[in-house]
């Protein structure tokens, strides 16, 4: 490829800005085909080392597994992983929806009232000194077995991040921005959706990705506690049975579960947000 | 050609304006003392001082962005208590939304006051055609330079035909060539739409080869202590205007302010 890049630089001169220019959207000049996938290159030698390990030492599937076992029983149990995984996953999304709709709006409260920030702001920074996994036991006491635990307990833990994130946001904004829309006689309503909002964006998705995979923490560590069902519930069975390829392939589906949520709202983040400088 | 007759201007009379701002630490700040001023329409007014002034704040009242403690500012007939609608302001630094296009940054005052976007476009686009931006309406700020941007700031300002147009150091952050195209591209716009402007700037130059008429100020308390008309044709030139003799006969008079002041001295001193 990069071959093919320098010999039509070299052959037609008259073209060879274009021919820069186009070999950059696909591909940085100058890296070479290792040096674009080094990680999946290190990834598949460590797994290979894995692999070749577990053949030759003989050790026992109980202690280890070989990733090729754990990828065929992901197959072959495949319609179990996803019925738990929806469980957990229902868990993750209701915790973590919970958090955005009540998290940005204390944000809202603590950026507008000064009351409400001296009120709510220490008390918030109190709770998030508590490890919220340490509440575990205690809501299982409270809520019991079903959703109700898991739920509050993913809400707890992606909550402080997504209102600390999105209070930040607002309060960071350029004062000029303000004056700006001011003198073009914006109310507040227009300054908060045209300014205010857009500018803390950056922000608030930094707290969504956080909160995001707190919350996959937050659904499983609820249901190691205490539960019938979900990933989590499966790993604890798989582990009393002394099955370790099922747990490897249940972390395997947690992993899964929790790129693929990054992934979209990584997506999503790309179309709301722009960037604030060029990309170098 | 003659400087315009004042179609489409504003009038801008203040009278004895005092601003105190009172700080946190308790010690109050006469940022202006009772100024008194009348800008006729369609004039180019430039205001020059020292750092703290309160050449800034003078700007900010008339843009009902800050209030008088004492007196009254009208423009037109109206008394400013908050953002009057024919005002437009460039402040020192672009401010442009980078999330959004040049063009819907151009479109943004349009949007604020929620008027037909449609009937804007166009407008938006040959503003941008002038200052010579013309293609760059669906870039982002980013993508442009300082100067570009501080020009999209101009046209944004200028999207709705403001009869009175405030300029607090808009070419303060640009390099002195990017300066000296953008000054002259400010003067023939304003040749054209003879709007009143009130434009602030620490250079002397600057306001000289600019104004009809400059307001030299000192700080502590903010005042006024020259107004001075510049009768020189137009278009005025950056190259060509030392040449000219009323030009440097104004810069003289205005550092006279400066050096009776001990604000600029008048000869080299060991
Ligand atoms: N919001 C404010 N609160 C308190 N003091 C202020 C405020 N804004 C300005 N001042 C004070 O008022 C005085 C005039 O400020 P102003 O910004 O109008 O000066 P300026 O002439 O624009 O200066 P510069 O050339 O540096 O921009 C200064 O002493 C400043 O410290
Ligand atoms: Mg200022």
């Amino acid at each position: 490829m990069k071959y093919a890049a320098t010999t039509a630089n070299g052959t037609k001169p008259g073209t060879a800005m274009n021919t820069v220019k186009a070999g950059k959207a696909k591909k940085k000049r100058g890296e070479s085909l290792v040096e674009r996938h080094a990680a999946l290159l290190l990834a598949v030698t460590i797994l290979l080392i894995w692999e070749g390990w577990v053949r030759y030492s003989g050790i026992s599937p109980f202690v280890l597994p070989s990733p090729l076992n754990i990828i065929r029983r992901i197959f072959t149990d495949f319609p179990l992983l996803m019925s738990h995984l929806s469980v957990t996953l229902l868990e993750v999304l209701s915790g973590y929806g919970l958090a955005i709709m009540l998290g940005i709006p204390t944000a809202l409260l603590i950026f507008y009232s000064r009351a409400c920030e001296r009120a709510i702001f220490p008390l918030l920074m109190g709770i998030q000194t508590i490890p919220k996994v340490a509440l575990a036991p205690l809501l299982v006491l409270y809520l019991g077995y079903g959703w109700a635990p898991k739920i509050t307990l993913a809400f707890l833990i992606s909550f402080f991040p997504i209102v600390v994130a999105t209070t930040v946001g607002l309060q960071s904004l350029d004062k000029g921005l303000v004056n700006l829309v001011r003198s073009m006689g914006a109310s507040e309503a227009q300054t908060f959706f045209k300014i205010r909002l857009p500018a803390a964006l950056p922000n608030i998705f930094g707290g969504l990705k956080v909160g995001m995979s707190l919350a996959v923490i937050g659904a499983i560590i609820g249901e190691y506690v205490a539960a019938e069902r979900g990933l989590g519930w499966l790993q604890m069975m798989a582990n009393s049975r002394f099955d370790t390829t099922l747990n490897f392939a249940t972390v395997v589906t947690i992993a899964g579960m929790g790129i693929t949520l990054f992934f979209i709202l990584g997506q999503i983040e790309k179309r709301v947000v722009h960037q604030r400088e060029l990309a170098k | 050609m003659k400087a315009p007759s004042g179609k489409g201007g504003a009038a801008v009379s203040i009278e004895d304006v005092t601003k105190v701002y009172e700080t946190a630490s308790g010690e109050d700040v006469h940022a202006l003392d009772r100024i008194n001023l009348r800008i006729e329409p369609g004039s180019f007014v430039a205001c020059v001082g020292p750092s703290g002034c309160g050449k800034s704040t003078l700007l900010s009242l008339l843009a009902g962005l800050t209030e008088a403690t004492e007196g009254t500012l009208r423009i037109d007939d109206s008394t400013v208590t908050k953002p009057h609608p024919k005002v437009g302001v460039v402040f020192q630094q672009d401010l442009l939304l980078y999330w959004r296009t040049i063009l819907d940054n151009v479109l943004l005052p349009v949007e604020i006051k929620r008027l037909p976007r449609q009937g804007y476009v166009s407008r938006a686009m040959a503003l941008l055609d002038q200052v010579g931006l013309a293609g760059f309406e669906t870039k982002y700020p980013p993508e442009l330079s300082g100067g570009m941007r501080q020009r999209v700031a101009i046209c944004r300002a200028l999207i709705q035909e403001p009869g009175l147009l405030l300029m607090d150091e808009p070419f303060g952050a640009l390099d002195a060539l990017t300066r000296e195209q953008m000054l002259m591209d400010l003067q023939a716009m304003w040749m054209r739409l003879g709007n009143t402007v009130l434009f602030i700037t620490h250079d002397i130059d600057e306001a000289v080869l600019l104004a009809d008429r400059v307001l030299v100020m000192s700080p502590r308390p903010g005042r006024i202590d020259l107004d001075l008309s510049i009768d020189l044709p137009r278009p005025r030139h950056p190259g060509e205007v030392h040449d000219v003799p009323g030009f440097a006969e104004s810069i003289r008079e205005i550092r006279q302010v400066f050096e009776a002041k001990g604000i600029l001295r008048a000869r080299f001193e060991e």
